[in-house]
């Protein structure tokens, strides 16, 4: 059985499919995890380089009047900042284990990060493609990138954790 | 370039609207200010008239929207903000998709006859503006002992609190400028 290395796997040009993808974050509000996500994702993979963007103005939650909130000033500046972006500067491969390191930028502040997850193929599929699917999760303080909004409670304490868990799941196909 | 500014008091003498005149004396040469004074003839916040939208907010939303930036001066009622001004910014919130205040370069400065000067009363319009997705200056002006800030003419008297004053203003038409640079980008 032969060993395929990192830069094997991830060798060439891919299709970023955004179906098949998704990007979330989950933060410790008062008690419980407040989850949302970004509906608009684009990302590419080209001879190892991971890259990816979500568009602020995509982002999911599930109260109608902190959509804005988050929008604004207080959060992700949506109208000076449109854009999170990522980009690899190294990926590492073990089996089906991935150790990612690269630069997260939000709101015009770029830190880097560290993310851990798994790596599924190159799979061919029966349509002829063959895809390639990470599954990666890296957790962030919130203030680094300048999200610093917050609410003492009324009995002592903040309202919101700083730290951030990003979850992404992306699927490519090979281009060539 | 066009500001809004609204005074959180309604008394006919009052220190705050006094103090708004004095800032719009510092503004350069170009910048229209309106002075708000229909805020007495806002009604109580009520959520069921949101889609009515009655006419005196009509009037407030639509000043919000016609302006660049929002210059607020506010009293402090029993350490926090007076009700007349925290319910005109209730209705300018809702619905918040929508507020005219969303972006909206702001800033809010204040004065009290008491020693701190709505310092509370400030933090707290910050923390409301922001809130509703205003671009809030991270400032403030206490202006305390305010029946001792001003002279017969309505002047201030501390070259300080001028220079803060002006300070603060200057910022505002800035945020108002950096703005303007990103609308026309996008």
């Amino acid at each position: 059985m032969s060993t395929v290395t990192a830069s094997e796997r991830l060798a060439g040009q891919w299709r970023f499919a955004p179906v098949h993808s998704a990007a979330e974050f989950a933060v410790k509000y008062v008690v419980a995890k407040f989850r949302g996500s970004f509906g608009e994702l684009d990302a590419s993979l080209n001879d190892g380089v991971l890259s990816g963007s979500a568009k602020v103005a995509s982002i999911s939650v599930k109260d109608q009047n902190l959509y804005p909130h988050l929008q604004s000033p207080d959060f992700f500046d949506a109208e000076n900042h449109p854009e999170i972006k990522f980009r690899s500067t190294n990926i590492d491969i073990q089996g089906d284990r991935v150790e990612l390191d690269g630069e997260l930028e939000i709101k015009g502040n770029t830190q880097p990060v560290h993310a851990t997850g798994t790596v599924e193929g190159p799979v061919a599929d029966p349509m002829g493609n063959t895809r390639l699917g990470f599954t990666l999760e890296t957790k962030i303080d919130r203030t680094e990138f300048g999200l610093n909004w917050n609410a003492e409670l009324p009995k002592g304490g903040k309202a919101l954790s700083d730290e951030v868990v990003l979850t992404v799941e992306l699927e490519f196909h090979k281009v060539s | 370039m066009h500001i809004l500014a609204i005074s959180g008091s309604l008394r006919e003498g009052s220190y705050n609207t006094a103090l708004l005149r004095a800032a719009a004396d510092r503004l350069p040469p170009g910048v229209t200010v309106t002075f708000y004074d229909h805020l007495e003839q806002v009604p109580a916040f009520n959520e069921d008239r949101v889609a009515e939208r009655p006419e005196p907010v009509d009037r407030l939303w639509d000043a919000v929207a016609e302006a660049d930036g929002v210059l607020i001066s506010t009293p402090e009622y029993n350490s926090s903000i007076p009700g007349v001004l925290k319910n005109a910014l209730d209705w300018l919130s809702r619905p918040l998709i929508e507020s005219p205040l969303r972006n909206k370069p702001a800033a809010v400065i204040g004065a009290s006859t008491s020693m701190f000067g709505a310092v509370w009363s400030q933090a707290e319009t910050r923390k409301v503006l922001g809130a509703i997705g205003a671009r809030v200056l991270d400032r403030e002006l206490p202006v305390p002992s305010a029946d001792e800030q001003f002279d017969e003419a309505g002047r201030l008297v501390e070259k300080e609190v001028e220079q803060e004053l002006g300070s603060i203003v200057h910022a505002l038409v800035e945020a108002i400028e950096a703005r303007a640079v990103t609308l026309a980008r996008s």
